[in-house]
């Protein structure tokens, strides 16, 4: 039973996951890009789409990066090059997403999907209870895991991870430095639009092997919630999107079991949980500005 | 902040479905609670637009709006459509119901058409279709075909519309295991795949091997099939994304509906009313039965014909979940008591959300 709990709670938390990783290296740099729903969505329809027509779920995964990263270069040359408004360009790129998604899915919906094969880690999935849970998933989620890890290490133990921050906390004095703020920040909002597709892909091949119009139902936004729940460290957004999914899939087993909650209470809980630990993290005010970036959502134009 | 942001999608949304120049005799309107590409209760309502321009050709010209959010922003939607030549305008989702009753009262040349609601005007007819009777079967079907005697029911919010639904379910499994035991959970939403697909693997995970659902998706079908477990397509015929798990769908064919009234806005002859129609008239239609052995099909064929024939499956003995008397033996619910239905009926293992 609880085995069945957690392996549930897992595929409700990767994709917020996944596309909260991606956003957190996009704002370390300083960039808001709000456009997270509409490139995870064009990453669903487009991985769906190739993986229905190639018969290939791997190659689905890699079409959908691309067309998140597609999405992202758009949003990138519009806020980077051309300077345009974050917030506004970030809920363009939303809109486009969602109706542009739809657009191309017409002719796959009602067709079946293909699902990401599982991944069995010999002798560690035989372990019990432990190894169904933890090695017995399909790919995405073990690349989730690698990718908070990589994200970890590339941000605060590495050089180019510093260079990073250091264009997200000032970009000014970053440029004097002799670094390349738009180039960086072009990269992180690539790198993120990426995370976003993968995202899609996961909702199109693995959580729900389908694709509908709007599937991704404002995963996106939540993903974005969770950035800041988690001021900025990638661990936290483990811990983040892990409590918004358990706190859903509990709230449906409660509901199963007939304990007599309101259904309506038991539906805001993952929202009210959200405000809960934002407020006892913004408590401490101190900690919480050390890790937001100070540039962020701030234009940078290089003076020369 | 985010509701805010929903809020300027919303309305681009809204300023972005453009309107074409008239040409036609009559301009016919759709709202639409999800995108029509749901392939559940949109989808549904937008074959039966389909049909309509299809069957009149160049004399009606038809536009639709979809994903409109229930409230405010709807009553904008309608109005746009009432201010920009609409003739006729259907809107497809029950929290339209005071929206549309506000806009008909400014417009009084439009007529509009509201789905499953109860507040009717001159301008303001309802329509709906008796998906209970299409529960009632598959309710019989989930009784005879469960091993452990326990059906999960995901369910979208308690409306009336899907009270009913679930009682009319339960009333079918208990007229062949009086014993039979049915878990409810609330999603609180039409539309969400994911959401819908985790409820399903919960009931699932407790013990049910019969999932149903009032929600639009086909994601607690398809998670039916991979736990290996049966289900019912909602809205239409979702075999594809269940080939071993689908045992029947309870489809919605609106296409009759919307051809008659808009050939009676052609007519001169449209007049505000309460349609309520089932299987008798093809509104509701069952899918063809799947996976099931002979005999579950004779018996669902069987009471298909009953309900033909003029049974209702809200015919007493009905006993709430109280214990009270909803209808003694025989006696026949009224449409009015099945229509605004907000109690249980005895043996669902849930309290009704208020």
């Amino acid at each position: 039973m609880f085995e069945a709990v957690l392996l549930t709670v897992i595929t409700a938390a990767t994709p917020l996951l996944i596309a909260a990783v991606g956003e957190l290296v996009v704002e370390r740099s300083g960039v808001l890009n709000l456009g997270v729903e509409g490139m995870m969505i064009m990453g669903a329809v487009v991985g769906f789409a190739v993986a229905n027509q190639t018969g290939s779920g791997s190659l689905g995964v890699v079409a959908a990066i691309v067309a998140g990263m597609a999405m992202s270069a758009l949003f990138g040359f519009l806020v980077l090059i051309l300077v345009t408004n974050q917030v506004a360009s970030g809920l363009a790129l939303t809109i486009l997403g969602l109706g542009l998604s739809g657009m191309i899915g017409e002719a796959f919906i009602g067709v079946p999907g293909l699902r990401l094969p599982e991944l069995y880690i010999p002798v560690l999935s035989e372990i019990p209870f432990v190894g169904p849970v933890f090695f017995q998933q399909d790919a995405l989620v073990y690349v989730s895991f690698l990718l908070v890890g990589a994200v970890s290490y590339m941000l605060f133990k590495t050089r180019a991870g510093l260079i990073l921050r250091a264009v997200g906390d000032n970009h000014v004095s970053a440029h004097a430095l002799g670094y390349s703020v738009v180039r960086v920040r072009f990269m992180a909002t690539l790198f993120g639009g990426a995370c976003a597709g993968l995202a899609g892909a996961y909702m199109s091949l693995a959580y729900t092997p389908q694709w509908v119009e709007n599937m991704t139902a404002g995963r996106g936004w939540i993903a974005l919630a969770l950035v800041v729940f988690a001021s900025w460290l990638p661990f936290r957004v483990v811990a983040g999107a892990y409590l918004f999914g358990a706190v859903t899939v509990l709230t449906f087993h409660a509901q199963a079991q007939g304990l007599g909650i309101p259904s309506q209470f038991l539906s805001s809980l993952p929202y009210l949980a959200t405000i809960a630990v934002l407020v006892l993290i913004s408590a401490n005010r101190r900690l919480t500005l050390v890790n937001t970036p100070a540039c962020l959502g701030k234009p940078f134009v290089p003076d020369r | 902040m985010k509701s805010i942001l929903r809020g300027a999608v919303a309305a681009l949304a809204l300023t972005a479905a453009g309107s074409v120049a008239q040409a036609a005799d009559l301009k016919a309107c759709f709202v639409y609670v999800g995108p029509v590409g749901d392939f559940g209760w949109s989808y549904q309502h937008d074959q039966g637009r389909l049909a309509v321009e299809e069957h009149f050709g160049d004399r009606v010209e038809t536009a639709y709006l979809e994903s409109v959010p229930e409230g405010p922003d709807a009553e904008r939607a309608i109005e746009r459509f009432a201010r920009d030549g609409c003739g006729l305008i259907f809107t497809t989702s029950f929290g339209y119901m005071n929206p549309t009753i506000k806009v008909a009262k400014k417009f009084p040349d439009v007529k509009f058409e509201h789905a499953t609601g109860y507040k009717t005007a001159d301008n303001v007819a309802t329509y709906n279709s008796k998906f209970h009777e299409g529960r009632y079967i598959i309710g019989q079907i989930a009784a005879k075909q469960s091993k452990t005697g326990v059906a999960g029911y995901i369910a979208s919010f308690p409306i009336p519309e899907v009270v009913s639904g679930i009682n009319a379910f339960m009333l079918g499994a208990q007229s062949i295991n009086p014993d039979f035991k049915l878990k409810v959970v609330w999603v609180n939403t039409w539309f969400d795949p994911g959401k819908e697909a985790d409820a399903a693997k919960a009931l699932i995970d407790q013990g049910a091997d019969i999932i149903t659902q009032h929600t639009d998706s086909t994601a607690p079908l398809q998670v039916a099939q991979e736990r290996g477990v049966h289900g019912f397509g909602q809205a239409s015929d979702m075999i594809n994304f269940a080939k071993d798990a689908q045992y029947t769908a309870i489809i919605d064919d609106w296409a009759p509906y919307y051809i008659e009234r808009v050939q009676e806005v052609l007519d001169g002859k449209w007049h505000s009313h309460s349609a309520w129609d089932g299987i008798s008239e093809g509104h509701v239609v069952m899918a063809p039965y799947t996976n099931l052995p002979d005999d579950v099909v004779e018996m669902a064929k069987a009471t298909e014909a009953k309900i033909k024939g003029g049974w209702e499956p809200f015919t007493g003995p009905i006993t709430k979940q109280d214990g009270t008397e909803a209808a003694a033996d025989g006696v026949r619910l009224e449409d009015g008591a099945i229509l605004g239905m907000n109690w249980y009926v005895k043996g669902i293992d849930d309290k009704l959300p208020q």
